[in-house]
């Protein structure tokens, strides 16, 4: 984060205020450039690494959770089916009522986990209950990439290695639909 | 459930340098609201449930469930002393919030704090890794019996969206007195700011730094796989110990009567204070702890700096008083504790 010296843009967010406040930031490699307002960078959580005792994750969150795009606007009184949780509520909490909100506020939702935290996709540990087919289509994501990788680094004989691991996995998957 | 844990008695690898290792998983029972909508008889299902897979885990795990309620509010203070539970835990009204551990609380999992379960494994010095395979096998264990929340496009669904994905939070306790003293704690961790790496206080978030002690975690939990997670923070917990070493160095080659004139004051004031609150304590003792790594000081006692760090808190204070202490009483208290531990003790131990 840097003061700007170029000429004076408006703030990215507010449209209004001009931008006074670079901020950089880079989440899983992925960087991303912002040039706020201070009172938007304030909100956005720019200056969370200044210490701020009174700057936890929620009130940080609770100013990105009320932040919902013009369209999306009129679905703030969408209430959970199953615990009748509003997406108001949970913009006032920052907590959600229960893993079904996922689903009822997933156009809400979607946009703000990708802002905070940097991806939208889950790579980690499957559940054994969920079912062995997302087992089988996480590892062939890893596979893949490291087939990528090995290419990338001409690593030949185990990218040769890794497509022959990669046909065998696709046709047990194929087996078991 | 109030001495210390077994952590605090353990070595481990830069042990100096990071206190503690610790790997919290957060995990969601599907079907029933999460803690913070939790109604009574929602909450006595879950409970009920718990209980069940808990005793499902056979004797392994070595893990006793504790209602909050049944824990007396001191002990309850102690707990987060000990950084076994969070302060958002014990906060009251009690309602069905409750701890499991294990005898050395290495394995501490906290009952309807924001998540039903979040497991925390502790470990000390950086070990991570290690933590990481503890908390998954204990993860798979409970499994077995409980139906976690689960969405195969974000992973597992938390009460905040921050936890979300592999609920995973990863974080080292770290000791940076040389950091501080060099002044390149601010820059550093605003670097590490930008990598996704979250710096805070003592007691997590929104707590202040005392004692140039800092928690260094993961600000993500989504996008990479728990291996990815936990190993990015290892290098990043590496790279701080490097400068950490070098700053020390710095110190002892361009500094050196300074710092032995800082860690003597420190030991005179703290074997010799007959009143002494809970912060210049640990300020001092953090002194003393790196007089003691350089070599600038012999500290005779055999309580390590993790221990003293918590029998001066308040609440343990209070706890080993058996009753409430106004602050004038417990800076008293805390400064017998302190003689008795650094110096009396020695003796003990010498003569027998």
């Amino acid at each position: 984060m840097s003061e700007s010296s170029a000429p004076p843009l408006a703030c990215q967010r507010c449209q209004r205020r001009p931008a006074s406040v670079h901020f950089t930031r880079i989440v899983n490699g992925e960087k991303s450039d912002r040039y706020l307002c201070e009172e938007c960078a304030r909100e956005e959580g720019a200056f969370h690494f200044m210490l701020d005792p009174q700057l936890t994750v929620h009130n940080v969150l609770g100013g990105l959770i009320g932040q919902v795009p013009e369209t999306l606007k009129l679905a703030t009184q969408v209430a959970c089916p199953r615990c009748g949780y509003t997406y108001q509520q949970f913009a006032e909490t920052s907590r959600l009522g229960c893993d079904a909100c996922y689903q009822a506020f997933r156009p809400q939702l979607e946009p703000l986990v990708r802002r905070v935290q940097g991806a939208t996709s889950h790579r980690g540990k499957i559940p054994v209950r969920a079912g062995g087919k997302l087992r089988q289509q996480q590892a062939l994501h890893e596979l893949r990439e490291r087939l990528r990788q090995a290419i990338a680094a001409e690593a030949f004989e185990e990218a040769a290695e890794l497509r022959d691991t990669i046909r065998a996995l696709e046709e047990k998957t194929a087996d078991t639909e | 459930m109030t001495n210390a844990s077994l952590w605090m008695k353990s070595e481990g690898p830069e042990a100096d340098i990071v206190l503690s290792s610790r790997v919290r998983l957060a995990r969601n029972l599907t079907d029933l609201p999460f803690p913070n909508r939790l109604g009574d008889s929602d909450g006595k299902r879950l409970a009920a449930r718990l209980q069940e897979a808990f005793d499902g885990l056979g004797n392994d795990w070595q893990l006793t469930y504790h209602p909050l309620a049944d824990i007396p509010p001191i002990e309850r203070q102690v707990l987060v002393e000990k950084h076994v539970v969070s302060p958002a835990l014990i906060q009251e009204p009690v309602r069905f919030e409750g701890l499991v551990a294990d005898p050395g609380e290495s394995i501490s999992i906290m009952v309807n704090e924001e998540d039903h379960l979040r497991m925390q494994v502790f470990l000390a010095g950086l070990q991570l890794s290690q933590a990481w395979q503890m908390a998954n096998r204990l993860d798979d264990d409970l499994e077995r019996n409980l139906n976690f929340a689960y969405d195969s496009e974000l992973g597992y669904l938390t009460a905040c969206p921050t936890n979300v994905g592999t609920g995973l939070r990863a974080s080292v306790m770290v000791h940076l007195p040389a950091l501080v003293l060099t002044r390149q704690v601010q820059p550093l961790f605003h670097a590490l700011a930008q990598i996704g790496v979250v710096v805070r206080g003592l007691y997590g978030e929104g707590t202040e730094v005392v004692g140039n002690l800092f928690q260094v975690s993961n600000q993500v939990s989504l996008g990479l796989t728990e291996e990815e997670f936990v190993h990015n923070l290892t290098v990043v917990a590496q790279e701080i110990v490097g400068r950490e070493r070098q700053a020390r160095q710095i110190l002892t080659q361009s500094h050196r009567l300074e710092v032995a004139d800082r860690v003597g004051r420190a030991w005179g004031i703290l074997t010799h204070a007959s009143i002494i609150s809970s912060d210049e304590a640990l300020k001092l003792l953090s002194e003393v702890k790196l007089g003691q790594d350089l070599e600038f000081i012999k500290v005779p006692g055999h309580t390590t700096f993790s221990e003293l760090a918590l029998m001066t808190r308040p609440g343990y204070l209070m706890y080993r008083a058996g009753q409430e202490l106004h602050s004038m009483e417990r800076d008293a208290l805390r400064a017998t504790i302190l003689r008795e531990r650094l110096i009396s003790d020695a003796e003990y131990k010498e003569e027998h």
